[in-house]
């Protein structure tokens, strides 16, 4: 039984107010599931870091110990060799110092950019084999043996932390690890041990923002009363202070979802269990098997033309 | 008269004792103690005591070294050094702090007596001398460019130090050939390292070098009996462990971007800095920017306004071109900042131009071929539906 | 001789023509600018950078290139789900176009990847799957979909081969063909849940920079919106290619067939625009549309691109005059790239002070593979038994 072109088309239409009706609910249902993100919740042992913008005096020791622990050319590429000048995170770079200006009014603050260590991490979400990945204290760390630099978790992330080494053949991601390896050994992310006025610390995530609530409660008039990094994004193990609007600073805006969680709300819609993929191919092998049996011959239709109908009845492939 | 055995009445005496001998007073005992606590740099053993007291103590019991101090090819300069120095002066240091048995430029003997008196004294203190050795030693021509009392300078070297106890190569004639051995090293003019290799060496360069470092190595070994820690090129640590770029005055202009660009200009009225002048600093090993020579202020190169020249370094003295500028070993961050925002990724107006014309060139291209489009078979008109 | 089979046959002719050269010409280019790329690294010969990690070669080579790619995919949903017997002579030149346009999209990946020596892995290390990344679902639907067209195609090698004059050739298709022919059904099935799932990932896959954005192409429908645009475009890419070989290579036009093939698209382009205007309005965002900066412009123009399209194939007397077909189905696969294009490089926004616009190598890079992909295209339908039918009267010569 051939489905007449009016049957067709009628479908179609219904399929597609079908699937808008279906957008509206998951429109719905969407703001809903926002109130509850079920993915973040910082691992037990996580560990981060609180830079607080108004300590810092951008002396840019954390960028040079950064380098080094990290085993870092420095970037003097604008600076003909002479200076490590990085204008942001690159390459070369997994630890920078900005400075805000404003003009108009003087108000400037220093800021510290480095991979965030989210929670619910844009890029681990991305990578396909799982090179980026939330290992141990819920440092997101780089298997550079998984990775065939996609980039797809620089795509991702809201901060656009992981770098890619254009410069190189061997193309890796570079980005902040919490200096894992020296955490390992008992010792200090490399930032926060040469930092001269204690502006970057580290410790547990739970410590740091006891930390950082303390502070905005003794000294109310210093910061602007939000611990960047508590919910922003789902949550992230580095917290920031700040005298200034955080997006002034650079740190942008992005509410309390993770990132990834739309993406993972229409997976399990879709792909639940991998049951849709395999009913839809039992579904159109059926059918299509069906209509072999019995072709839609043009003379059945209204309609026609064509010098391919005389060969229906051999048409198999 | 011809003097064929000399008595040296002082011999195992301690400085202290040797102090009391020469009617020094305690008082000034102390005022010297207290130079050499200032003039000697920090990381040595004599310099880690914290009250004068203590170091006078240390050198009171400790014994004058012998010190015998031999030419080669020189100018003297680095003699003219340690003459500038005057906290302590050079009287205080070999009168008291030290034995110069051999100097060439400041003992009173010459001639036979000089040479008598140098064996004497190597034989008088074998093993435990310190040799100090000034001027580069030239290999060429079986070692003949310099010859002094018949025998080549590689056999006075040999012979000094196979009764030394350390050796001190001063300058850096005597650490690695020095002016002589610059161009085409004609007289084939090498360090003393590369001629003595079973004993130890301590390389002090400079031309001249800062005249407290000889004075710290020969109290470091006076007092604590051992020799400084070194480096790969055998020099003191305390002296030559940073280059001057690291240490500087005019850094701050450095990583703010305030140059001198020609000499008397603007900049260079200023003091601001002369790496683009040819300041071989970034390069260079010493200790000129943290301990001027003469106990004035800026009385260093860089201080009065003369780019470095790297006078330590073989590969940069009288190799690398005055005025030409070097690449700083290890790079830090200027004074300025990256601000939160900065342009990156451009637009190249060729691609632009080369994408432009290909999107042109194919939808015109596609509309070209569709003009081209016939049907071949009448169609068999059926009204409407399909 | 003929090997024509079923109303397929190969159309024969010399393969060197001013053309061919000219195609090979380019794709030489692009062979030489790849080496360049592997000597000198992607920050060299790319203009892609830090802001904007993917560039041309995703966006047009990969996502633009997959959908041109979805003749063999729509016109099987046509044929074997529809059930519209009469277009079966296209369904074998539009999985030709489909395979290669699949195998230069895999090059192209290849091209692009930093560390591609390892891609192996992907496939292979099963254990370390992400099954939450979109790409990893990406990749590995667009590696079986590719096999799967090339096997899709396979009867017409085998026919080939059992009608060329060796004889471990013949053996080789008398032995294969039946085997392909009894599960082709089961493998056509295949192919089209695999694009069914990976042309609605591709769309997905920006979802994860929801953030960066723009809210004009910034909805959860992405993935609903590509599948349906990729339809639209397999189709426009099948009137574009019977009716190029048609032309030049002297088939029949199959006018009427195609005439049906545009009434199929204009539901499918409605329900695409009516989708994406009704999404635009749900989540508040007509009035961006009409803001007249260079995100609503953009986006106005892939709607009118796609409403002219269908404009142009709305009666049947439109869609049977094949000239007017022939530029509505252009105009479809231009507002279909459009919009693929402004997804991955428009509406994608790092942030103002980024800038991207692809390098000159870049461009003659997708341009040379293009132009191989055509040669292929030109050599493999004068070899084997792919396009239908046999040289027309009215065109020979």
């Amino acid at each position: 039984m051939g489905i007449s072109r009016r049957t067709a088309l009628k479908t179609l239409i219904a399929a597609g107010g079908a699937s808008l009706a279906s957008a509206a609910t998951a429109h719905a249902a969407g703001a809903e599931a926002k109130l509850k993100c079920a993915h973040c919740h910082a691992p037990p042992d996580a560990v981060g870091l609180l830079y607080d913008s108004t300590r810092c005096i951008g002396c840019k020791a954390c960028m040079v110990a950064c380098n080094k622990a990290n085993d870092l050319p420095p970037d003097t590429r604008l600076s003909d060799g002479r200076w490590q000048m990085p204008t942001d995170l690159n390459e070369y770079t997994k630890n920078i110092i900005k400075v805000y200006q404003d003009p108009d009014t003087g108000e400037s603050a220093f800021i510290k950019r480095q991979c965030m260590h989210c929670i619910d991490p844009a890029c681990t979400n991305a990578c396909m084999l799982g090179a980026l990945k939330k290992r141990e204290r819920g440092i997101v760390t780089y298997d550079a043996d998984l990775c065939v630099g996609c980039r797809y978790c620089a795509m991702a992330c809201p901060f656009n932390i992981p770098k890619f080494e254009w410069e190189k053949l061997a193309s890796k991601i570079v980005k902040c690890e919490l200096c894992n390896h020296r955490i390992a050994e008992g010792k200090r992310p490399a930032c926060t041990e040469v930092c001269p006025t204690a502006a970057v610390v580290y410790g547990t995530r739970h410590e740091l923002l006891d930390e950082a609530r303390a502070r905005l409660a003794a000294e109310p008039d210093r910061y602007v009363p939000k611990v960047y990094g508590e919910t922003d994004a789902g949550g992230t193990q580095v917290l920031y202070l700040s005298h200034v609007d955080f997006t002034k600073l650079g740190l942008p805006d992005i509410g309390e979802d993770s990132v990834p969680e739309p993406v993972r709300a229409v997976q399990q819609a879709v792909y639940r269990g991998f049951i849709a993929p395999v009913v839809l191919y039992a579904v159109l092998a059926s059918v299509a098997i069906r209509n072999r049996r019995h072709p839609h011959l043009p003379e059945n239709d209204a309609g026609g033309g064509g010098n391919a109908g005389t060969r229906n009845k051999e048409s198999r492939s | 008269m011809p003097v064929d055995k000399f008595e040296f009445d002082y011999a195992g005496e301690t400085i202290g004792e040797h102090l009391v001998r020469c009617g020094v007073s305690r008082r000034r005992f102390l005022e010297l103690c207290l130079k050499i606590a200032v003039a000697a740099p920090a990381g040595l053993t004599l310099t880690s005591k914290v009250h004068a007291a203590e170091l006078a103590r240390e050198i009171a019991r400790a014994r004058r070294p012998s010190v015998i101090w031999l030419h080669f090819q020189d100018c003297t300069g680095c003699s003219e050094t340690l003459l500038r120095a005057s906290e302590p002066d050079l009287a205080e240091l070999i009168l008291h702090l030290i034995s110069l048995d051999y100097h060439e430029t400041l003992m009173a003997a010459s001639g036979a007596d000089a040479e008598a008196a140098r064996h004497a004294a190597m034989k008088e203190n074998a093993g435990k001398y310190v040799l100090v050795c000034e001027g580069s030693i030239p290999l060429a021509q079986d070692g003949t460019y310099l010859t002094l009392a018949g025998k080549t300078g590689i056999d006075t070297l040999k012979e000094a130090a196979s009764t030394a106890a350390a050796i001190i190569a001063i300058g850096s004639c005597a650490s690695w050939g020095g002016v002589p051995s610059s161009g085409h090293n004609p007289t084939g003019a090498v360090g003393v390292h590369d001629i003595i290799q079973a004993k130890p060496v301590i390389n002090l360069p400079g031309c001249p070098p800062n005249p407290y470092n000889l004075l710290a190595t020969v109290l470091e070994y006076a007092i604590a009996g051992k020799l400084p820690a070194v480096d790969a090129l055998k020099r003191p640590l305390f002296a030559y462990d940073r280059v001057i770029h690291d240490h500087c005055p005019r850094r701050a202009h450095f990583d703010n971007g305030r140059f001198a660009r020609s000499f008397g200009d603007e900049g260079h009225r200023q003091g601001w800095c002369l790496y683009h002048l040819g300041c071989k600093g970034p390069v260079t090993h010493a200790s000129c920017s943290w301990r001027h020579f003469n106990e004035v202020v800026d009385c260093w190169p860089i201080g009065i306004g003369a780019p470095c020249y790297g006078c330590t370094e073989k590969e940069v003295a009288f190799r690398v071109p005055m005025f030409e500028t070097v690449q700083p070993q290890t790079v830090t961050p200027p004074g300025t900042y990256a601000p939160i925002a900065t342009n990156q990724g451009h637009v190249s107006p060729i691609a632009t131009g080369v994408a432009g014309a290909i999107t042109g060139a194919l939808v015109a291209a596609g509309f070209m071929a569709s003009r081209k489009i016939v049907t071949d078979e009448p169609s068999a008109k059926t009204p409407k539906k399909e | 001789m003929s090997t024509a089979v079923e109303g397929h046959s190969p159309v024969g002719g010399p393969f060197v023509t001013r053309p061919m050269l000219v195609l090979l010409a380019l794709t030489g280019m692009a062979g030489l600018l790849i080496v360049q790329r592997f000597a000198f690294g992607l920050g060299a010969t790319t203009a892609m950078n830090d802001g904007y990690p993917w560039g041309l070669w995703i966006a047009f080579d990969v996502v633009t290139g997959t959908a041109f790619g979805c003749g063999g995919f729509a016109m099987a949903l046509l044929v074997y789900i529809v059930n519209r017997g009469a277009y079966h002579p296209l369904v074998r030149p539009a999985i030709l176009t489909s395979a290669l346009g699949y195998s230069i999209a895999g090059v192209s990946v290849l091209l692009d990847l930093g560390r591609p020596w390892l891609a192996w892995k992907i496939p292979v290390f099963v254990w370390e799957w992400n099954l939450h990344s979109q790409l990893l679902e990406v990749a590995l639907c667009i590696m079986a979909y590719c096999v799967v067209q090339w096997i899709e195609l396979s009867p017409a090698f085998l026919e080939s081969a059992k009608a060329s004059p060796w004889p471990w050739l013949q053996w080789l298709g008398g032995a294969l063909l039946p085997l392909v022919n009894k599960s082709l059904l089961l493998v056509i099935a295949l192919g089209m849940v695999l694009p069914t799932m990976h042309q609605s990932s591709l769309g997905a896959l920006l979802l994860l920079s929801g953030p960066r954005l723009h809210p004009l192409w910034n909805t959860i429908l992405l993935p609903l919106l590509f599948l349906i645009s990729c339809i639209a475009m397999g189709f426009g890419a099948v009137v574009l290619e019977t009716s190029l070989s048609s032309r030049y290579l002297h088939r029949n036009s199959h006018t009427d067939t195609l005439a049906g093939i545009g009434f199929w698209m204009v539901p499918i382009i409605g329900g695409y625009l009516w989708i994406r205007v009704a999404d635009l309005w749900m989540r508040g965002q007509l009035a961006a549309l009409f803001a007249m900066d260079v995100f609503s412009v953009m986006s106005l123009l892939e709607l009118g691109l796609f409403a002219l399209s269908a404009a142009m194939m709305s009666t049947h007397k439109l869609r049977s005059h094949p000239q007017t077909l022939f530029r509505a189905a252009m105009l479809c696969m231009l507002a279909g790239t459009l919009y693929r294009f402004d997804v991955f490089l428009v509406a994608f926004q790092p942030g103002e002070h980024w800038a991207y616009f692809p390098s000159v190598n870049e461009i003659l890079i997708s341009v040379g593979l293009v132009a191989g992909e055509i040669a292929a295209y030109i050599l493999l339908v004068k070899t084997f038994p792919i396009l239908a039918g046999r040289a027309s009267a009215a065109t020979a010569h």
